[in-house]
Parts: C-alpha cells; structure tokens; sequence
C-alpha cells in the first residue's frame, strides 16, 4: 500500500500529521502543567501567523506575485467578524457561542475575499515590485480608513461616520462599536488553541489540495511563464484572481482568529501595518516560497525566537533577531555559500564512506 | 494666501522626499532591488547629526558632514556584506528580506544606544524666516533650505549622471549589466557607487527633515522611508527626474490634503493616488515602457 502512494500525498500527510503532532504534544504539556503562561498566550497567535503565512505562500510561492498588503486583509477579516460578534451578543444574548464564532469566520473570509477580489481585479494588471507597491499602499489605506471609522447600531438602525463618534447622533454610546482609533472593545474571547488549530488544517487541506489539482497547476504555469500559460489557452487574469482572493479569504480567517483573541481591537501600524505583511513576507521567504509546510515552521520559530531570547538576552533580542534573519538569508540563499555548503556535504559523506567517494572518482 | 503657504509647505516637503526617493530610485535602476533599509540610514543621518551638534556641541556645519561621511560609509558597508553575495540569487526577494533585517538591524542598534524617547533635534539651520507680500506669508528658514538644497543637488546629479564618466557608467550598469562588464566598466564599483551617493543624499534627507520636524526617534526614518518609496514608484522607479517629480508632488498632496481635507485621512489619499497613477500609468509619471518579449 504504501510503496503505490504518490509523493504528493505523503508530503501532505507529513505536513497535516506535524500540525496533529504539534497540537497533541501541547495538550500534554498544558495537562501535565509543564507550559509557562507566555507560552500558552502565544498558542493563538503561533496559529495566526502559521495561517498567515501558509495564505501569503499562495500568492507569492504558488501564483509568483509579491504582495505586501496582506495584514490589510488580514484587518478587514478581524474588524467585519469583530463587529459581527458583537452586534451577534448585542441583539441575540441566545446564540450559542460556537455558532456565533462559526459564522464570524464566515463574515470574515467572505469580506476578506471579497475585497481580495476587488483589489485584485485592476491590481493584478501590475507586475512585479509595482504590485508589490500597490498592495502595500492598500493595505495602509485600508488600515487608515478603519482608524477613522465609526460604526455603530441602535434601533434606529446604523450610524456610519468617518469624522468623530459625535457625529454618530447617537444617545447611547454603549452601542458604538467601531470607535476611530479606539477600535472594537469587548469582542467575545472565543479562540482558543484548539480552534487555532482546526483552522490552520482546514486552511492546509485548503490550500494543498488547489496546489495538486488541475487549477494550482495552472496556477503554476502562470508563475513560471504567464506568456507560455497564455498561448496554451490557461485564462490567466481569472486563475490569477482566484489565487489572490483565497489568500485573501485565508488571511481574513486568521484576523478572526486575532480578534477574537483579544478584549481590545484596535488597528495600530504595529498589528495590522506594512510592517506585519513584511513580517508574514519574511516567513514565507524564510520558509521556502511554495513550500507550505516550510512557511509554516519558519512562522513558528521566528514568532519563538525573540520570545525565547527574552529570556537571555532581553535587550539585545531584537537585535540578535535581524542579525539571525540577515545571516540566514545570506546562508540559504547566496549563491558562493550554497556552493560552499554543497562542497562541505560532499566532503562530510566522502569521509563517512570513502569507498563510495571513490566510485565516483572512477 | 494660505494656499501660497501650504504650496511652500508642501514643495519644502516634497524636497525631503524627493532626496530619499533619488536613493531608491537610483538603487532600483542599477541593482533591481528595493532597499528597505533606506528609511533607516535617514535616521542614522538624523541621529549622527544629533551626537555631534547636540551632544558634543560642535558647529552644524560638521555635524552635517559628518553624518554625511558616516551614512556613506554605512551605505558600503551594508551594500558589501548583505547586498552583494545576494546579486546572483536565484529569487529577487531573497535581497528584499536582507534589507529588511538590516532596516531591523540599524532600528535596534538606534533603539540600544539612544533609546525609545523621542529626542529634539536642534535645526541645522539658522535663517530668520521670510516674510512676503506685507507679512501674509511666512516662509521659515529650514523651508527656504531645504528647497535650494534639494534644487541644487538634483542639478548636481543630473550633470554627474549626464556629463561624467562615472556617471554614464552608472547609467550602462543599470541598462545592462553583462554588456557594461564587457565594455570595461568595474560593475561592483559602480553598484557601490551608488549606493554611497544614495546614503550621502538619505544623510542630508535625515537632517533637513529633523530641522523641519524635530522629534528623533529610531523609527523616524521609516514612514518617510515608505513614503519616498511611493514617490519613487510615484516618477517611474529608475528615473532620476522621476523620483524629483515625484517627491514633490507628493509633498504637496500630502499637505494640501492634510489642509483641506482631513490630516487623519492624508496618508490614505497619498496612497489611493498613488494607486490611481499606477492604473492608468502602469511604470509611473517618468517611466519607461519595456515591451515584453518571448
């Protein structure tokens, strides 16, 4: 049985049985108390950014496009399934709490991709670093609009204003839910690390099935060739689009699951600017691009790792941290050093097994 | 009459962003990347000026040139050692993510050795402020500095680039690598070359803006970063008017929409025209049209 399994598929069942095994041993941990609190508050947002960065591999490993705008789809996920839940928990105390965050999710991907689609519409026309410029500067828009947003509802219906929250005219001002800067407070704490963690399988399942299927391979040819992809008829805008507005999708869940995290939602440069999608860029690079389970592991440890300098070396972490990215970009990626390590390799098994280094020689 | 004042606003800082765009603009052209860390050699700028006018109590003057000197010298440094092994990577965003751990790197070195507080930068420049039309207008000092300065050096360059050699081989690399190397030209001076003039034109960049805005912080260098990057993109990335053009139209729009419209929705109005510009002129105001071949 095994032996008739393809490669795709025992690749995928490592990649889905890692996340399974990640999430047993946790659950041990946390049950036998052998996990400090700082680690289990960094459970949800380890899932976040897993999330993040397996959606951002789609547009950028599988479709071949830089996108630097994904923590604004990333914020409209957070902010729509925020206000969602707790207009839900304003007017429907019922509602169970599982549904309520089962269709948050849904507002959230269903907006995030919306907008993916919207955007991408007359931003994929662009190429290369101009695309990548273009969804930066959505992405700040989309951040600066939600910072100057105020949203709320009463029984007269929805007060919208872009100036401040009196101009909402509203009499109780309990019910002003998006509040400018102030954000969404009291968004319901439904995440927890299981649900992390069926969202970032779902997410897998997601994105590795479209890889293998006849439309990730399409999606394929465009980023090797788009001209070749054209001439044998693949529509290239549409799958385009529809690469681009998944990840969209994707990144909205994983704002759902950040949001509802957190008492307070607020859209600061910090959590939802430019900085993080270069964040969730570096882990997708990092990671290897197209390479989900790498981008995956590469999220984890990189979220890890300042957390875990802090412990030694707290004020230089950061530090240590941009020197660790820099030395590893120039390991993994710079041609004399990927010779060198090549050479390093060979040398390692000519000394373990001389016999077969001078079969080679022959 | 307040439109006069807010177009001088505007133009003075537009000058600052037209000088840090000239830096991108000019990497772009010859190397194909996009420098990240260059919003944070502007910083470095600022704050060298800062230890040696503040601190030490030196005369502006050196304070100036030596920001320029150091910021140089960073600008080689970084171009040497993370830049350069990553030329003939195999993923063009393989040197995008250096730049970004070096941007991290130079953040929290500025973090480590003046901390988090903002510090107050004394102006550089001691000019009164000019008065025109019966005192309707006031054009301070710094504003009249930084637009000469900006006006002069965009002159310099462009008779360096136009009339020298040094210049014509910048301009061979950026069209054509291999062709350039074949010509004679020494490709990895060059490249270096350009990053220095980049870094010495970000220093000056970094002190005129602190004059005219004088709060220091280690990340004062990156929004203004991100913004040249726009007005680069903004002119066509790669040309040298480009980037002027664009830095001072972005200026202007930044502040008249700061003015008459709303200062908390100004960065988001900078942007959307910046995407506008972009549909309708794919490679910017200045660029150039490269047909695509098979």
């Amino acid at each position: 049985m095994k032996k008739t399994m393809s490669k795709t598929l025992r690749s995928n069942i490592i990649t889905i049985g890692l996340v399974v095994a990640v999430f047993v041993i946790v659950q041990i941990l946390i049950g036998t108390g052998n996990i400090s609190s700082l680690m289990k508050g960094l459970l949800v947002p380890l899932c976040v950014y897993a999330i993040l960065a397996v959606s951002l591999n789609l547009t950028v490993g599988i479709l071949g496009e830089l996108s630097l705008g994904h923590a604004g789809f990333m914020c409209i996920g957070a902010f729509s399934s925020a206000f969602f839940s707790k207009c839900m928990k304003m007017f429907l105390p019922g509602m169970p709490a599982g549904l309520r965050f089962f269709l948050a999710i849904l507002v959230g991907a269903a907006f995030a991709g919306l907008l993916g689609i919207l955007i991408g519409i007359p931003v994929l026309r662009l190429k290369g670093d101009y695309l990548a410029i273009v969804t930066l500067a959505f992405g700040e828009i989309i951040k600066n609009i939600i910072n100057i947003l105020y949203l709320g509802v009463d029984e007269a219906g929805v007060h919208f204003s872009l100036k401040s929250s009196m101009d909402l005219h509203m009499e109780d001002s309990d019910k002003i839910i998006i509040n400018g800067a102030m954000g969404i407070t009291g968004t319901p704490g439904d995440s927890n690390f299981t649900i992390g963690i069926v969202l970032l399988l779902i997410t897998l399942i997601i994105v590795l099935n479209l890889i293998h299927s006849r439309d990730g391979r399409a999606i394929m040819s465009i980023r090797d060739n788009t001209i070749a992809a054209e001439s044998v008829g693949i529509p290239v805008t549409r799958y385009k689009l529809m690469a681009f507005s998944i990840s969209a999708a994707l990144a909205g869940v994983a704002g759902v699951l950040y949001a509802h995290n957190l008492s307070t939602l607020t859209a600061t440069p910090k959590n939802f600017g430019y900085n993080m999608s270069i964040m969730i860029l570096v882990f997708v690079v990092l990671g290897g691009m197209g390479n989900i389970r790498g981008s995956m592991i590469a999220a984890v440890v990189l979220t890890l790792l300042p957390e875990l300098l802090r412990g030694v070396v707290s004020d230089y972490r950061m530090l240590i941290y941009a020197i660790i990215l820099i030395v590893m970009m120039l390991f993994n990626w710079a041609p004399k050093c990927i010779e060198w390590r090549e050479k390093t390799v060979a040398m390692i098994r000519g000394k373990l097994s001389p016999k077969s280094a001078a079969k080679e020689g022959e | 009459m307040s439109f006069i004042t807010y177009l001088i606003n505007g133009i003075s800082l537009g000058s600052v962003y037209a000088l840090i765009a000239l830096g991108y603009t000019m990497v772009y052209g010859i190397a194909k990347m996009l420098n990240f860390a260059h919003g944070d050699v502007i910083m470095v700028g600022g704050f060298t000026c800062y230890t040696v006018c503040s601190t030490m109590g030196m005369h502006p003057v050196v304070g100036v040139l030596l920001s320029v000197v150091v910021c140089t010298l960073l600008g080689i440094v970084i171009e040497r050692v993370a830049y350069k092994p990553l030329r003939m990577a195999s993923s063009p965003l393989a040197v995008l993510i250096t730049a970004i751990g070096v941007s991290y790197l130079l953040q929290n070195l500025a973090l480590l050795i003046f901390g988090a507080n903002a510090k107050s930068f004394t102006s550089v420049v001691n000019m009164k402020s000019l008065k025109l039309a019966d005192g309707q207008i006031t054009v301070s000092g710094v504003t009249i500095v930084t637009i000469v300065t900006c006006i002069v050096i965009m002159a310099a360059l462009m008779f360096f680039i136009n009339k020298t050699k040094l210049g014509q081989a910048m301009l061979a690399v950026s069209e054509d690598k291999g062709a350039a190397q074949l010509m004679g030209i020494n490709v990895n001076a060059t490249i270096c070359l350009t990053f220095a003039i980049g870094s010495a034109l970000a220093a000056i960049a970094g002190v005129l803006l602190c004059s005219a805005y004088p709060s220091l912080t280690p990340y004062t260098g990156s929004m203004p970063g991100i913004k040249a990057f726009v007005a680069a993109v903004f002119g066509g990335i790669g040309s040298v008017p480009g980037a002027f053009i664009g830095g001072i139209l972005l200026g202007v729009i930044q502040i008249f929409s700061q003015a008459y419209i709303s200062s908390q929705m100004a960065d988001a109005i900078v942007f959307a025209v910046l995407i506008v510009v972009l549909l309708v002129k794919p490679t910017g105001l200045l660029g150039k049209n490269i047909q695509e071949k098979v």
